[in-house]
């Protein structure tokens, strides 16, 4: 037992020593999250919008002074037809909404910019949403569970999936590795210590590292960044101890496999930033990929892992509902736990 | 009086696929003696060190290290020799002190007489100012003299050095030595593989190994008398350019 407490203790001295490195750790979530979460954001909150028609009902000036008290909107003021396309193309005004009185109904049309697709769909939508409120509309669509279209809420677990593995991996590979290359491993595998103690003792500390860092971006998420707290936050961090155990794993079996610190760095760049940002729904959805990526991002556990945080973060429903991710993620760890435990301990 | 050798071995031999790294050696080394094991790059003496020290088992052959079986009993070897490496082999961003109580800790050294034993080494060595240095900022000599503390700590039965001297300017060599023997004479058997062959000159016996082979075991004396040689670096290239030109003469 104090063998193991000793290997830890060497292992933290490591870590405390080399402070630019934890401040990195500590800072790299932190800012990444208030980045995504504030600067870098998709949902559109300045839409300059132009108004077209040729009915003057309160029915239309209802509409009108609805977009006009909008935070989302700012109104342009009206415009004839004619008018529409050179506002639209000297960016005066993002969308048009033209409203015309047709056999006693009205009817409505949204011309948008759409240089950029995905907010020229928010413009519709926004727009859609702010005729709804007319009685003769029926409400056109409702977004549950994030009723702004929050860009921070579904940054918050892509940013979880990506900096575990990427902290994880990396710091643990690099750190077995700098003994090997050292020569301290050898030093260590001739002493009467077993591997596995050796390994565990290692892994510790960046354990507790890492759940520091968890607390310090759940504490982020629900204060800053505002998303809802309620019990299920218990479920978050379980599941993300799960998935901080198996990041672990994986810079371990990085470590059988790599002979210099450098290699080691570069497989755990590669093997975890590209699918982890690419194939994991962080930023795009899976659904939508071809099928054979969409294979592919099966074997990415971040995939599972974001899947499952969107659940209990954002849509705060019960640990039975993610059941499936979690299943899948556990495999997966153990998979990975027993392959680096095989690696390890085949150089004899 | 005829003590049992401290290490034992009969037949060594390791193979990896086609290839046989160690071949069928043996030899015996008893207590207190520091026995030379000289070869150059690639002749097999890691290899070998290696199944001496618990960290690989042999392809075949036996052998004892302390008393203990290497093929059965790599853990208790483990807790009885200790292991110096080329590479100072100490955690550079650790102070002396926790160098020594890491590796006192890890041999099963109480906490009191871990204690004693660094205050003593420290007196010995003169290292009382560097207790609390990190060792990245101690110069060459003394993580040298240090290293072998760590690796002697436990007062082990045997202590393998594998290239102990390595990059290191001739003095402190000198040095090192002094330590080496003042444990010898304390009874500690060492093991001391080298690529100075006026180190050679040192040890009681020493054994060249060529291709996986012991070609040569003796006294440094005594191997300079059959070679008719006045240095170890001469018995050395008469051994190993023999084997090369056997080697060549066979293969053309």
């Amino acid at each position: 037992m104090s063998i193991f407490l000793s290997i830890i203790k060497k292992e933290s001295l490591h870590l405390v020593r080399d402070p630019r490195t934890v401040l990195i750790v500590l800072c790299m979530p932190v800012i990444l999250l208030l980045l995504f979460g504030f600067a870098i954001s998709t949902e559109v909150n300045n839409m300059d919008v132009g108004i077209v028609t040729d009915s003057h009902t309160q029915e239309v000036r209802d509409i009108i002074s609805r977009i006009s008290c909008n935070p989302y909107f700012t109104l342009k003021g009206m415009m004839t037809q004619q008018e529409i396309e050179p506002a639209l193309r000297d960016g005066v005004v993002d969308a048009v909404l033209v409203l015309r009185e047709s056999s006693g109904q009205l009817e409505h049309q949204v011309v948008a910019d759409a240089s950029n697709p995905n907010n020229a769909q928010i413009y519709a939508s926004y727009l859609e949403g702010a005729m709804s409120g007319n009685a003769q509309e029926p409400a056109v669509g409702t977004t549950l569970y994030n009723p702004q279209l929050k860009s921070s809420y579904n940054f918050v677990p892509g940013i979880m999936g990506m900096i575990f593995i990427l902290i994880c991996a990396m710091m643990t590979s690099v750190s077995i590795v700098r003994e090997k290359e050292s020569g301290t491993m050898n030093l260590l595998l001739v002493s009467p210590i077993k591997p596995r103690t050796i390994i565990l003792g290692k892994l510790i500390p960046y354990f507790i590292l890492s759940l520091l860092i968890l607390a310090l971006m759940l504490a982020f998420s629900y204060t800053l960044l505002g998303i809802p707290f309620s019990v299920t936050a218990l479920n978050t961090v379980w599941v993300s101890v799960l998935y901080i155990v198996m990041s672990l794993a994986i810079g371990l079996l990085i470590s059988t496999v790599s002979k210099t610190q450098f290699t080691a760095l570069v497989i755990s760049g590669v093997l975890c930033i590209f699918p982890v940002t690419m194939l994991s729904g962080m930023l795009f959805p899976v659904s939508n990929m071809p099928v054979i990526l969409q294979w592919i991002s099966c074997a990415v556990p971040a995939r599972w892992y974001i899947d499952a945080m969107r659940t209990l973060m954002i849509q705060q429903l019960d640990i039975m509902y993610v059941i499936d991710d979690v299943v899948i993620l556990a495999a997966i760890t153990v998979f990975v736990i027993v392959a680096a435990i095989l690696r390890f301990s085949r150089n004899k | 009086m005829n003590e049992k050798p401290v290490i034992e071995v009969r037949g060594l031999t390791k193979c990896f696929g086609s290839f046989t790294a160690v071949d069928n050696i043996s030899f015996d080394v008893s207590k207190g003696e520091i026995f030379g094991f000289l070869g150059a790059n690639g002749a097999g003496k890691t290899t070998a060190m290696k199944m001496l020290c618990g960290l690989s088992f042999p392809t075949s052959g036996t052998g004892s290290v302390a008393g203990f079986d290497i093929n059965t009993e790599p853990e208790q070897i483990k807790r009885h020799i200790g292991y110096m490496s080329q590479k100072f082999s100490l955690y550079e961003t650790m102070t002396v002190d926790e160098n020594l109580r890491l590796f006192a800790s890890i041999y099963g050294i109480p906490a009191k007489e871990a204690r004693l034993r660094m205050d003593r080494l420290y007196r010995q060595l003169g290292m009382e100012s560097m207790r609390r240095s990190l060792v990245r900022s101690i110069p060459t000599g003394w993580k040298q003299k240090l290293a072998f503390s760590a690796a002697t700590i436990h007062n082990p039965a045997v202590v393998f050095l594998d290239e102990p001297t390595g990059g290191v300017d001739p003095l402190t060599r000198r040095k090192f030595w002094e330590l080496i023997y003042r444990s010898a004479s304390e009874g500690t058997t060492l093991f001391v593989t080298t690529h100075y062959l006026d180190e050679a000159e040192y040890c009681n016996r020493v054994s060249i190994m060529v291709d996986g082979r012991i070609e040569a075991l003796d006294s440094p004396a005594a191997l300079k008398a059959r070679y008719g040689a006045e240095t170890m670096d001469e018995v050395f290239r008469k051994v190993a350019v023999a084997k090369d030109t056997d080697k060549n003469q066979q293969g053309y």
